[in-house]
């Protein structure tokens, strides 16, 4: 910006509707710029503009518009964009939603200030994404394999344990072989106390919390606030990752409040809506936050991001999992007949995918026979499903005898490979191993996805 | 006339400028002080609403807004192939270069290097006449492809070539003709520019008759396109969209590809980046980046830009259609650019028709799909070239009835439906075969009759048949099980299981099976087929099912797509061979097995 407007006050506020404020009598505003916002009482509040012209200036307060007046408010535009300080000292810190200290402790020395919008990575710049992480996790693991800088979002439900899940692969993810730097940044979202308690005393226990940074915005924080956390979150990630060097794990939970605050803004300003009221550019504002995970050529560190989001009445065609499969690299679903059935983690196979399992599993990165078993897995799931619906008609006695088979293959899927104690860590080769167990019980002719070589080696059953 | 307003209004993309009288519509104008690119879309009075293809934060009114006086255009000449773009045709190797791994704002660039050097042959003479469109000469752009250097199509007819230069290397700024019309004398380079918004002209059109084969079994088999004709691929997330327009892009036997990456993954653009150049083309033998252009505008770029990508693709796509190649052009996804019509619709404040798109959507999408074609192009010598446009529509909720899938679906030839439950359960590609359709079948059927097999109209339509009929019993065996059938009924779903497995799923990870020819599959059919028809001649001579069921063959067709590799289709021979002697091993057993019952 060639032309300061720092620091220019101005105290016409012609409107106040909803989370949004217009100020009147503008004459230097740019798009985009902070706003800092004091109350008649004194209070102080930060804000962005949405729209500049003309005058006039609509202004986005994070903080709500409860007890703003029209007069006496006033508005200092400080000439620039939200920004984040960020330094190393960040690490083991916790954050409000806005970024703000709310451990007690001094702000953190501040190594530069970086805009929390970001800027979109060039693709060309990308380093394609390919280093397995263990999770020890075996359906992630063996068939929903996690990349460093993969973005794989979690879609659950309300009551599910989404939490449990994240907090799991927070504690245990690992590339094999390596000790790297690594990092956890955890963004709350609208969550409740609980929640973010859960994960934090997760991470203390795990010792992994001094190696983490943690931005809470709990559900009677500010809603618009909401749009920031995400942005902070992932602009410390960025900074971590490609100018510390480290592989940060950024969890957002939970991006359906994310994306209800935005609708929020977006109903004050009248827009013209998209689906179920929200805004068109849904889409794109999501793709803002997900895109920012990755790697870099020439860079050591990596983003990894693990969203999570509850799909309300667990709809999956919803607009909020339906837009974020469309731009996220697969999806883990949480499904609600598994947890009902007691199975942890829930997750629903068949509706889930890892878009990048076949660029990081196979010979020289994990073990040649692992995404043949990834997919006989699925298609044994799957015929599993399929004759479990029929029983349901002609009963046990109308099957066939592979049909059998399969019937019990995939109550032992279930129980023998799928679930798992939320503290129990298993390295692929055990993953793996229960993975031919489970595949074994069915006659060699079925496994038509593996090749010979890998059935002679690895196939215990008979015939 | 230089147009200099003033900004007076900012909100996201969308910029209002006074001062703008003189401008005109779909200007191209530079926006604030850091000369961001913008395009004028309405006027009024003197305020002209500008589309800004870049981030418009921290831009304020007052800062100034200057016209170039010409429409948003890309720059046609050698050197485009094998380029990575934004959607306003800025290489993307050159913005890094310049502002690192994060795409920064304002950055001058040039869409191709106009000091590089290039191999002219002249093929005309001084004292020819020129006219638009024709060929001036040749330069190898890649080892693939054979750049012909076009007179521009706004160029004088009936000229006259007063000079042209020697073989030679000559880079794109140097003069290599001049052309005199009525004393006016016309300097020609090998590069001109042209309006991404305004179709190229063309002689003439033609029926589209030649199928495009792709090597996937499900398209070019029973849903084809043919070159110059027109497709859609909507499906929902996870059902293997972007995976199919790969496979369309690697394997389709055109001679350019343009790939247009609109609203979607960065990771997806860097996958063809660093796949492209290792693949290779299974015609030329050359890597597959060396007929490749990419247009990358991913979801996370300004929204502007996105909706101009399209249009930045199908020009560059219509210019090597010119030059008598055929080009295929996907793009993933014309949602995105629908969504970012309606965003810019909605900054308007225009009356929303369906889901808040704009009314246009329909007429947008139309012209879009309307520059598809085989045409001859203009110019001597005489040449014919298509331009095929397949794009990916991403439906919201993977619902088939929302606004831009029911529009596009009124603009194509080709649908090819993708299905979630397919997809569930792992069944790629996700092409529902009950749902797709090809308005091309009868006129490439020629086609195949006469280059690969005079069977394969009636192969296509007796294995298809067996699926129609699979999906009639299936809702029986859903209520009743499939014991409640008749032997009869029952082949007919052991046979659609086949062809379901060794046609219609096909693995595009496996180095054999990505990429399956049109002998082959024709070949793949016929031993399905031939199966079929066997089997029901044993069940009619008192074989069992259970007999059927356990011969051998079955799994080696299954397995025959990814065994038998294109370089040694004599072993689909033996296969019937071995297909006929198992059958006839089973009649001749004649005793009849006893039918085994499992009890649970």
């Amino acid at each position: 910006m060639p032309e300061t407007t720092a620091g220019i006050e101005y105290t016409k506020v012609a409107e106040i509707k909803g989370p949004l404020m217009v100020i009147d009598g503008i004459t230097k505003a740019s798009f985009d710029e902070l706003v800092e916002i004091e109350t008649s009482e004194g209070e102080r509040r930060l804000g962005k503009v949405l729209e500049v012209g003309f005058g006039k200036a609509v202004v986005q307060v994070f903080e709500g518009t409860t007890g703003l007046t029209i007069t006496g408010t006033k508005a200092k535009f400080l000439g620039k964009t939200m920004e984040m300080p960020v330094s190393q000292e960040l690490l083991g810190r916790v954050f409000d939603g806005l970024g703000r200290p709310n451990d007690g402790l001094p702000d953190p020395i501040a190594d530069k200030f970086l805009d929390v919008n970001g800027e979109p990575m060039n693709p060309e710049r990308r380093e394609y994404p390919t280093s397995f992480i263990q999770t020890g996790v075996s359906v992630i693991d063996g068939m929903l394999t996690l990349v460093r800088g993969q973005k794989l979002p979690i879609f659950s439900g309300s009551g599910m344990p989404h939490n449990i899940l994240a907090a799991q692969i927070a504690r245990q993810a690992a590339v094999v072989g390596t000790k790297e730097d690594f990092a956890v940044v955890f963004a709350a979202i609208g969550v409740q106390y609980s929640e973010a308690q859960y994960f934090k005393r997760s991470l203390e226990e795990s010792g992994a919390l001094r190696r983490s940074v943690l931005f809470l915005n709990l559900a009677d924080d500010p809603a618009i606030e909401r749009i920031i956390t995400p942005r902070v979150a992932l602009t410390v990630a960025e900074y971590l990752a490609y100018d510390l060097g480290m592989h940060v794990l950024a969890i957002l939970t939970d991006m359906t409040n994310y994306a209800e605050a935005l609708r929020e803004i977006s109903a004050a300003r009248e827009e013209v809506p998209g689906r179920k009221g929200y805004p068109g550019y849904l889409y794109t504002d999501l793709a803002n936050n997900y895109e920012r995970a990755g790697r870099i050529k020439g860079k050591d560190g990596s983003v990894t991001q693990v969203p999570i989001l509850s799909m309300p009445a667990d709809d999956i065609t919803h607009p909020i999992p339906d837009l974020t499969g469309y731009i996220t690299e697969g999806q883990i679903v949480l499904g609600r007949d598994l947890f009902r059935k007691g199975v942890y983690p829930p997750v629903n196979v068949l509706m889930s995918l890892s878009r990048l399992m076949k660029d990081g599993v196979g010979e020289g990165k994990t073990r040649s026979d692992h995404m043949e078993v990834g997919n006989q897995l699925y298609d044994l799931y799957s015929r599993a499903q399929e004759v479990r619906a029929l029983a349901e008609i002609v009963g046990r006695a109308g099957l066939t005898g592979t049909d059998l088979k399969y019937l019990d293959a995939g109550d032992m899927f279930e129980n023998y490979f799928l679930k798992q104690a939320a503290d129990e860590n298993r390295n692929l080769e055990e993953t793996l191993g229960r993975a031919w167990e489970v595949l074994s019980t069915l006659p060699e002719g079925e496994l038509t996805k593996i090749k010979d070589k890998h059935v002679k080696q690895y196939y215990k059953g008979s015939k | 006339m230089v147009v200099k307003g003033r900004i007076v209004w900012v909100s996201g993309p969308a910029v209002k400028a006074d001062g703008m009288s003189a401008a005109k519509m779909y200007e191209t104008v530079e926006v604030g002080d850091s000369k961001l690119i913008g395009e004028v879309i309405r006027l009024t009075g003197d305020i002209a609403f500008i589309q800004v293809y870049e981030s418009t934060s921290g831009l304020k009114p007052g800062e100034p807004v200057v016209g170039t006086g010409q429409p948003l255009s890309v720059l046609l000449g050698p050197g485009i192939i094998g380029r990575i773009y934004d959607g306003i045709q800025r290489p993307l190797d050159e913005i890094a270069q310049k502002s690192g791994a994060f795409i920064g704002r304002g950055i001058q660039t040039t869409p191709v290097d106009m000091k590089k050097k290039f191999h002219f042959v002249p093929s005309m003479k001084k004292g020819d006449v020129v006219g638009p469109g024709s060929i001036l000469g040749v330069v190898d752009e890649t080892q693939l492809l054979k750049h012909s250097i076009l007179v521009p199509p706004y160029h004088a007819k009936d000229a006259k070539l007063v000079d042209i230069v020697a073989e030679g290397d000559y880079d794109l700024e140097q003069v290599i003709a001049t052309s005199e019309k009525d004393g006016v004398k016309v300097p020609l380079k090998m590069y001109h520019k042209w309006p991404v918004r305004k179709p190229r002209p063309y002689a003439e059109r033609y029926d589209p008759t030649v199928p495009l084969v792709t090597g996937q079994r499900v398209i070019d088999t029973y849903f084809p396109i043919a070159k110059g004709g027109t497709g859609a691929i909507p499906g929902g997330f996870g059902t293997g969209k972007t995976v199919t327009m790969h496979q369309i892009a690697k394997w389709a036997d055109s001679k350019v590809v343009v790939y247009i990456g609109c609203g979607e993954r960065g990771n997806e653009m860097t996958e063809v980046l660093v796949e492209f150049p290792h693949l290779i083309d299974p015609r030329s033998g050359r890597p597959l980046m060396e007929r490749t252009v990419l247009v990358a505008n991913t979801s996370n770029m300004p929204v502007a830009a996105r909706e101009a990508s399209i249009y930045t693709g199908v020009t560059m796509a219509e210019y090597y259609r010119d030059m008598g190649f055929d080009v295929v052009l996907v793009a993933d996804s014309t949602s995105r650019w629908a969504e970012a019509l309606r965003e810019m619709s909605g900054r308007l404040e225009e009356m929303p028709a369906e889901e808040g798109y704009p009314s246009y959507l329909a007429s947008r999408l139309a012209e879009f799909y309307e520059r598809a074609g085989r045409v001859r192009a203009l110019g001597s010598p005489d040449r014919a070239g298509s331009v095929t446009l397949v794009g990916a529509v991403s439906p919201s909720g993977a619902d088939f009835t929302e606004p831009v899938t029911t529009h596009t679906i009124r603009f194509i030839k080709t649908f090819w439906a993708l299905d979630t439950r397919l997809a569930y359960s792992r069944h790629y590609p996700s092409i529902n075969w009950m749902q797709s359709y090809s308005g091309y079948l009868e006129d490439v059927s020629k086609w195949w009759k006469e280059n690969v097999s005079p069977e394969w109209y009636e192969l296509r339509s007796e294995s298809y048949h067996i699926l129609q009929r699979e999906d009639t019993l299936k809702e029986i065996v859903r209520l009743l099980g499939p014991e409640a059938l008749p032997d009869e009924e029952k082949l007919v779903l052991e046979v659609a299981r086949m062809i379901k497995i060794g046609i219609l799923q096909q693995n595009s990870f496996d180095k054999v099976d990505t990429y399956c020819g049109p002998e082959k599959q024709v070949k793949l059919v016929k031993l399905m087929v031939k199966f079929f028809k066997e089997a029901q001649k044993a069940l009619k001579s008192e074989v069992s099912l259970t007999e059927i069921r356990a011969m051998p063959i079955i799994t080696q067709l299954l397995k025959a797509k990814f065994e038998i590799p294109e370089e040694q289709l004599q072993k689909l021979q033996d296969l019937d061979k071995e297909l006929d002697e198992q059958f006839r091993k089973l009649s001749a057993g004649g005793s009849k097995t006893e039918e085994v019952k499992v009890v649970a």
